[in-house]
């Protein structure tokens, strides 16, 4: 080994080693800022090594220099002005878009490869060239996935796309079985030597990315993205093969695992397994027509006005935010309500179902950008035990985390989904649209309650009459 | 480097995957999915060795280029938002301390 080689195994090892402490502190809650910038700082270490290695070695030429500079230069400008720009209601899409993109480059220097071969691997007869083509198909195929994937994706969460009917057809399988078959035949010929069956590969691919995330509903769009995610992690491992690069490879397979793990864990949250996200296709066309179904008999609907009354003689009050109050990007106004309750001397404190939001955690991060305490975002095991002892809970946007029947009712479909204990507390307003159902497009009970009230309105235009009413019954003026 | 020895290099990455995340509690869902995200844009050294070792002139070097562009937009963009997202949780002690 001569002098870059040493470097460069150098910078790697402490590359990756960085990168495994960044994983692992984006974990865990009190390291995780601190996590990310290490995770950045050691992908431009890698970065500083590579450059360095060829420096040392082959040279760099100066045309390569200015392809270097202009890529780098237009991709990271344009990121960094998404990421400044971005509201955090659209985080889910824009974590999407970012994966698409980061597919879409694996398979792009995947192509290059192809095309335009710069590694040494041709040694005929021995086994390099077959294994050469064979990672560059799977960049392509994965790769391709993931960018079509996370586009629609991304094109679902911000209601460009919906869930056409037409996707529900059991023949969807079919479908995306001939997708998958055609991608198999493209890369045997492929790899037999047939160059253009490479545009063959790569359009089957995105296809299959479309026809496999198009039918899964809303709700489940957070798995499909994280799943899509560790996808580009696996893209990024074969591209790491294509070039020979075990840093490539380590990060790659590093990121495609964790992203395993953590669908896995967000699956487990919202009681849905794997499969059924992916192939049972959106709950709500299945539930609507079976189980399910059924008419309301007992709704109460109150004003925004008996809201008010009812929380200014409240001691505690619980607020569980769902999807509705992201929509509505009423989480500013929810915490000027809230400022008015805690002025009054009444205890709030919010309720935070593990899938609550657009994504496990979104809502965490919505409540902490309007400046809500930490401290008062309690997690559903601490808080169900709360609701008894509660005078009011305030249910904004959310349905089928509060539904009973997760407990009740054994023929649901939710029965098992941990679900928060709203019926307990002694009063609960459900602020809603309409009467539609949620995600799951089943009844909620809990409307049903004597003890619930619907206030209908959207969230942040209730949230805001609500404000008014408080000032008139002199809460919160000091 | 030989192909069997790349292979033990995925299989160990893959396994260091598997344990890194154990258990993670939900606040940290989006955040730990958005910088895993940026980190899946290592495929940057990818382009970046297309470009290096492309012959001059040849088409390499554009494609090279913007699947950089692409790369970069992952990776730079995903840190600048995980960090905008956890810039929201550590900000609540400092408050707090006034």
């Amino acid at each position: 080994m001569n002098l870059p080689d040493i470097i460069k195994f150098v910078i790697d090892l402490l590359a990756v080693l960085l990168l495994a402490l960044g994983i692992k502190g984006l974990s865990k809650v009190r390291s995780a800022r601190e996590a990310n910038i290490l995770a950045a700082f050691a992908m431009l270490l890698s970065v500083i090594g590579l450059l360095s290695y060829y420096l040392g070695t082959s040279g760099i030429p100066a045309q390569s220099w200015a392809w270097i500079i202009v890529g780098s230069l237009v991709g990271s400008l344009l990121g960094t002005l998404l990421a400044k720009k971005v509201p955090m209601t659209s985080m889910p899409e824009t974590v999407a878009l970012f994966n698409g993109f980061g597919g879409m480059s694996s398979l792009l220097v995947a192509i290059g490869a192809f095309l335009f071969p710069f590694n040494e691997v041709a040694k005929a007869g021995s086994l390099e060239p077959f294994i050469n083509d064979a990672s560059i198909s799977v960049s392509i195929f994965v790769g391709a996935i993931t960018f079509s994937g996370s586009i629609v994706a991304m094109a679902k969460l911000q209601g460009w796309l919906s869930t056409p009917g037409w996707t529900q057809v059991k023949a969807r399988h079919f479908v995306n079985i001939v997708f998958g078959v055609t991608s198999l035949i493209s890369f045997i010929y492929l790899i037999s030597g047939n160059v253009s069956s490479i545009w063959l590969l790569v359009i089957a691919s995105t296809l299959l990315g479309i026809g496999v995330t198009l039918p899964i509903g809303g709700a489940d769009m957070p798995v499909v993205i994280s799943l899509l995610n560790s996808y580009s992690g696996i893209a990024a491992a074969a591209a790491g093969f294509v070039v020979d690069s075990q840093l490539l490879i380590v990060a790659g397979a590093m990121v495609g695992a964790a992203g395993l793990i953590l669908t896995q864990v967000m699956c487990k949250g919202m009681n849905r397994s794997l499969i059924s996200v992916l192939f049972g296709g959106s709950l709500s066309a299945q539930t609507t027509t079976s189980s399910g179904s059924g008419e309301y008999t007992n709704i109460t609907s109150c004003s925004v006005e008996e809201c008010a009354l009812t929380l200014e003689a409240a001691n505690r009050v619980i607020v569980v935010p769902g999807y509705g109050l992201a929509v509505a990007q009423a989480q500013h106004t929810l915490r000027e309500v809230t400022k008015k309750l805690e002025q009054n001397g009444i205890e709030v404190v919010y309720a935070i179902h593990p899938v609550a939001g657009r994504m496990p955690g979104h809502m965490n991060v919505l409540l902490a950008e309007a400046d809500v305490p930490y401290e008062q975002l309690k997690e559903m095991d601490v808080v169900n035990p709360e609701f008894p002892a509660t005078d009011v809970v305030l249910v904004l946007g959310a349905n089928d985390v509060v539904n009973p029947q997760a407990k009740n009712d054994k023929s649901s479909p939710l029965y098992g989904m941990p679900v928060l204990d709203v019926q307990e507390a002694r009063t609960v307003f459900v602020i809603k649209r309409g009467m539609s159902a949620g995600y799951s497009g089943i009844k909620n009970d809990l409307f049903d309650l004597p003890n619930t009230s619907m206030v209908f309105g959207d969230a942040k235009k209730v949230l805001s009459e609500l404000i008014g009413e408080l000032k008139d019954l002199g809460v919160g003026d000091k | 480097m030989n192909f069997d020895s790349l292979l033990w290099v995925l299989l160990l990455g893959s396994l260091l995957g598997l344990e890194l995340i154990g258990k993670v509690p939900p606040t940290l869902h989006t955040p730990l999915m958005s910088g895993a995200n940026a980190i899946s844009g290592i495929t940057m050294l990818a382009a970046l060795t297309a470009i290096i070792k492309a012959e001059p002139n040849s088409p390499l070097l554009i494609i090279g280029s913007i699947s950089l562009g692409f790369a970069l937009f992952n990776v730079v963009g995903g840190f600048f938002v995980t960090d905008r997202m956890l810039a929201m949780f550590s900000r609540k002690p400092t408050k707090k301390n006034k």
